[in-house]
């Protein structure tokens, strides 16, 4: 099923104005409704290969695979959707690319990323996570952060260390506790929503969420939301306005109509003689 | 590394360095900071240090832990803070910052997990050699203009209202404020005020002041176009419908548009001047 006429994607990636070199690396199949954002680190030049490995090996990987199986069929044995299970298995082979290379290659040595994807299908969403990138979803009025980082300060807010408005003075921001290539294996964080028409979805490196207020970030969409290609540019904008000190990469998907997923042929005959 | 200053009657007594996770306060000897005064609990409170952030506690102390004159039970220290036990006080002095050439290393994203060094496995299988990092082709389909303009009509008008609500081409859609300018509270905002004044319309005469980052003006589904704050100045953009905003009698381009003291905006049918207040 084409999903091209249902979602609306629009994607940037800037370095920022202090780093001469981008390690994010975002990428999306706008058919299957797959999209993807790496927030790379480690290493001279070292953060851009992982984080453009986790893109590539996730995107030619799930489109295979999505083209042979059906994302909202549930596996009878497990209970799970196979969207999850085709996630949680692409994630384990990137991670493991990204680690064996880091072990095998001495200038990439200590490589990692952080990841966020996200797949629709059935008028849902899978969105997979590992670190500090997010995930954010603009619903009528309400803008909020779906995804919860993995990071040192989430955990200390958690913890009722910090509160919200104290983790913004904090000076351990740039710490996540869940990064691919790292470890030989990694536990991504899974959940699945519901969409609706209407709905924008924002995928955002670290670049943007410090830079840029949530609030700020939600005003821009509320405003442009009509034009998601100048959208993307406002939040790149703001993020640089303000300081730009990260790279910023920023990936927009808007809900334009239900996709229900398709019936198989069987259960429309069947429907017939109902 | 952040260290405490203690001191009696403005009396420097003593620096400590805030190396260790947990850094104790106290009368009792044991602490690694002892206070030999009777107002001070034998165990009265603890600083814990994560990596460059500290925390006080109170650990249940009879008279109390005081930062900057407020009883607290935990606090998050910040630079400069002073906490006050009895007669005593320690000043708080945040590490220095990390020269400014590595500052922006510093903010490097790391991972931090607590089983560190590791034996490497025995070299594996060869590793794709070079991927490039570019974003692959993000198609953008174009949405149909009805569909857009419906999912999104609701929350347009509500920012314009939230903004300044210039939509006054129809009356019936949004009640203007009744001139009120907003308190600006402009945290960056650049010294000049920016204004716009309706020129024609059932409002013409109306001031509103661009606050806001962002400010929507125009017609959803019809025209709408955004005027920008920015460290630079002031832009504005074209957002969605056939037609671009007209700036000084000139249809603007597709990218942002500097907008200069009396510029002459016209947009949905409604003429707005732009300027700066003095």
């Amino acid at each position: 099923m084409d999903l091209s006429q249902a979602l609306e994607v629009a994607s940037h990636t800037d370095p920022g104005m202090v780093r001469s070199n981008n390690e994010d690396s975002i990428a999306s199949v706008p058919e299957h409704g797959l999209v993807v954002l790496a927030d790379g680190m480690g290493g001279y030049n070292a953060g851009e290969v992982a984080s453009g490995m986790a893109t590539t090996v996730l995107t030619t990987e799930l489109r295979q695979m999505l083209e042979e199986h059906a994302p909202h069929e549930v596996d009878p044995q497990s209970g799970q959707k196979a969207a999850a299970k085709m996630l949680q298995q692409q994630i384990a082979k990137a991670n493991s690319s990204i680690f064996q290379a880091a072990q095998s290659q001495p200038q990439y040595a200590g490589m990692g990323t952080t990841l966020v994807v996200a797949l629709f299908y059935d008028n849902k969403v899978m969105v997979a996570h590992i670190g500090d990138s997010r995930l954010y979803r603009m619903r009528g009025d309400e803008f909020s952060q779906v995804s919860k980082d993995h990071s040192l300060l989430q955990e200390q807010i958690d913890a009722g260390m910090l509160t919200k408005e104290q983790a913004k003075g904090s000076s351990n921001k740039n710490l996540v506790t869940r990064a691919m290539g790292i470890d030989p294996a990694v536990e991504p964080e899974i959940h699945e929503y519901d969409t609706q028409p209407g709905d924008i979805y924002l995928l955002c490196s670290d670049g943007l969420s410090d830079m840029v207020s949530d609030e700020d970030i939600g005003m821009a969409l509320q405003a442009l939301g009509a034009n998601l290609n100048l959208a993307v540019q406002q939040l790149v904008q703001m993020a640089n306005d303000n300081g730009g000190r990260d790279n910023v990469s920023v990936v927009l998907v808007k809900i334009l109509r239900d996709y229900p997923a398709g019936q198989g042929l069987a259960k429309k005959i069947f429907g017939w003689f109902r | 590394m952040a260290k405490l200053i203690l001191s009696m009657d403005g009396l420097v007594l003593k620096e400590i360095q805030l190396s260790k996770e947990r850094t104790t306060i106290g009368r009792k000897p044991h602490n690694d900071i002892q206070i030999d005064n009777l107002a001070v609990s034998g165990e009265h409170a603890v600083i814990v240090t994560i990596l460059a952030d500290s925390f006080l506690e109170d650990l249940g102390s009879t008279n109390g832990t005081f930062v900057n004159g407020k009883t607290v039970k935990k606090h998050f220290l910040q630079n400069n803070d002073v906490i006050e036990l009895g007669k005593y006080k320690l000043k708080y002095m945040a590490e220095a910052q990390p020269g400014a050439v590595k500052a922006a290393d510093f903010e490097k994203t790391m991972i931090l997990r607590p089983g560190a060094m590791r034996k490497p496995p025995a070299p594996a299988a060869p590793a794709p050699a070079h991927v490039e990092t570019a974003p692959a082709g993000a198609a953008a389909a174009t949405p149909p203009a009805d569909a857009a303009a419906r999912s999104h009509a609701a929350t347009q008008v509500g920012i314009t209202a939230a903004s300044v609500g210039v939509s006054a081409s129809t009356p019936a859609s949004v009640p203007t404020p009744t001139h009120a300018p907003s308190p600006a509270p402009a945290p960056a905002a650049p010294a000049r005020h920016a204004m716009l004044k309706l020129m024609s319309g059932g409002n013409a005469g109306k001031e509103l002041e661009l606050t806001k980052p962002l400010t929507t003006l125009g017609k959803p589904g019809v025209q709408v176009a955004v005027i920008t704050r920015r460290p630079q100045g002031f832009f504005i953009t074209h957002v969605e419908g056939a037609n671009k905003p007209i700036v000084n009698g000139k249809p603007i381009e597709q990218q942002a548009h500097a907008l200069n003291d009396h510029d002459v905006i016209e947009l949905a049918g409604v003429k707005v001047e732009f300027f700066f207040k003095r």
